[in-house]
């Protein structure tokens, strides 16, 4: 694994950008899956993509708060356990009903064989 | 010249062709014509979530604002009454008459009627959201719940009445809960949590008699045992609503009958979601109705593109869920297809069977389990169901082989 970057995308000012946190080993996520990672009273899913690059959303359904890291990722997508809401979890982008509020996505980073977050 | 677009039925499934004929760019004239005074509303709240709460919350799948930034025309709380096929006109209740150039019926289904005189004021029945405002009122410690059926409406409203600490006792004419569609085994576990929860399970207790005299209900099982209860929830499953299409002389055979693109035998008439039925291609071809808010979705969106010509079939492998307490079921493909199972342990107690038919092909995949133990894996084989696989019975009963990898094969 080499030091990849994720997500550029984010949503924060620069000015909110904090820490980054260390979320997991890179090898604790198989490739095209994704985890659950909570941190400060919050929760995040954290995804390694079938061209082993990871990502980061928020950890929950924009439908009913539901955590997609028991959901299936195929390619770029990850779709909820729950209903089958869709979202690419590289922009966050809602995928069609049944939801339509985006994800949240969060820059991320392999560092020493493990994965950071910068949650703002 | 631009076309005119019409909905009949106002809920999940009418509500998403709505917003898929927009999505798809059409942009003449859409009405989308509704019985109820409620926006269109995700129904599988009702019986679950909706009932958590002091009073229930609407889940409404739009709203007002987009409807109007979408130009579609939502008329509530008015039924459509005739349609005039040879005018391309359907008639409303409130007198008006609606030109189309397609139309579409999403009309939906009503819950089936218990055939016995003696019912009240204090037996009820769950379809619409004002239903579950009149159920959730009387949802509290020390009230007495009957429940006619242990089907899914049933249970999930058992469960929720448990949650609110009534007492609650379900009674189904079967011999066991959930016979419909779900593997005994499964039955038995959710059987369990709810005895463990403390609802009363009768089951193979017909109903020889009920009174209501709008304070209590007194139902008589034919075994002679006596339920007494402050409401009787009636949910002994649904019908189609086809009344509008019969009379126009449409095909009805347990639903209005459409073809794989959802077409009726009038090529300008559609029909999805709960009130039709339609060959299913995965089962080759098999004639079912289904009564599932997945189902409807799609349908919806299905619909809305072949009434703009798109012409594609129905593809989808039927899927529902079913959450009591904190354990999710969910089924994809019908189990009845096939003839073996195999069993594959997940973690917590969770499980899930593979249903094999004599072939060896996977058909359907019923698992239950705490939270969303069991829908990662029923994701996967239910796309292994539409690939019409034949994975090995060894790996599917395996956990340690990963079904994605048997995706790729």
């Amino acid at each position: 694994m080499t030091g990849l970057t994720g997500a550029e995308q984010s949503n924060f000012p620069e000015e909110q950008m904090s820490d980054w946190v260390e979320a997991c080993e890179a090898a604790d996520i198989d490739e095209e899956d994704v985890m659950r990672f909570d941190h400060g009273g919050r929760t995040f899913a954290i995804y390694r993509s079938p061209d082993d690059e990871y990502f980061a959303t928020d950890g929950l359904c924009s439908h009913e708060k539901v955590h997609l890291a028991d959901g299936l990722v195929m390619d770029d997508i990850i779709e909820c356990p729950k209903h089958n809401g869709r979202f690419n979890y590289k922009t966050g982008a809602a995928r069609g009903a049944p939801v339509c509020v985006n994800l949240r996505t969060y820059p991320v980073k392999v560092d020493a064989g493990k994965v950071l977050i910068q949650i703002g | 010249m631009t076309k005119a677009m019409v909905i009949i039925g106002a809920g999940e499934c009418g509500g998403r062709a709505a917003l898929a004929l927009r999505d798809l760019g059409f942009e003449g004239p859409v009405t989308l014509v509704g019985d109820e005074p409620h926006l269109p509303y995700e129904r599988p709240p009702l019986s679950k979530e909706a009932m958590a709460g002091e009073a229930p919350a609407i889940k409404a799948i739009t709203s007002d604002e987009i409807l109007a930034e979408r130009s579609i025309r939502h008329i509530h709380s008015v039924q459509a009454v005739a349609i005039d096929r040879a005018a391309h006109v359907v008639r409303l209740s409130d007198g008006s008459a609606l030109p189309y150039d397609k139309l579409l019926l999403a009309t939906g289904s009503l819950p089936r009627k218990l055939p016995m005189p003696g019912l009240g004021a204090r037996c009820v029945y769950l379809r619409t959201f004002n239903d579950a405002k009149a159920i959730r009122a009387h949802l509290r410690a020390g009230n007495r719940v009957a429940i006619v059926g242990g089907g899914f409406i049933g249970l999930e409203l058992a469960a929720s009445a448990r949650k609110l600490s009534a007492t609650v006792t379900v009674i189904e004419a079967q011999p066991r809960i959930l016979m419909r569609g779900v593997p005994a085994e499964i039955a038995e576990t959710i059987h369990k949590q709810h005895e463990a929860e403390g609802v009363t399970i009768l089951a193979g207790q017909g109903i020889a008699a009920i009174t209501d005299d709008g304070a209590e209900v007194r139902i008589t099982l034919a075994g002679g045992l006596e339920v007494v209860a402050d409401l009787a929830i009636i949910g002994i499953g649904a019908m189609p609503v086809t009344g509008l299409a019969a009379e126009a002389g449409l095909t009805i055979d347990n639903g209005i009958a459409v073809d794989a693109e959802l077409r009726t035998g009038d090529p300008d008439i559609f029909a999805a979601g709960d009130c039709c039925s339609f060959p299913l291609a995965v089962y080759g071809g098999r004639r079912v109705r289904l009564e599932a808010w997945r189902n409807a979705q799609e349908q919806g969106a299905l619909a809305a593109r072949n009434m703009l010509g798109a012409g594609e079939t129905h593809a989808a492998v039927p899927w529902f869920w079913s959450d009591q307490y904190g354990l999710t079921l969910q089924i994809a493909g019908l189990s009845d297809e096939g003839h073996s199972v195999v069993r594959r342990d997940l973690e917590d107690g969770a499980f899930i069977l593979f249903h094999l038919a004599g072939d060896g092909r996977l058909v359907a995949a019923s698992g239950i389990g705490p939270g969303n133990a069991v829908a990662r894996d029923i994701r996967l084989a239910e796309m292994l169901i539409a690939k019409r696989a034949k994975p090995a019975p060894e790996a599917l009963g395996s956990q340690t082989v990963k079904l994605k990898s048997l995706l790729a094969a």
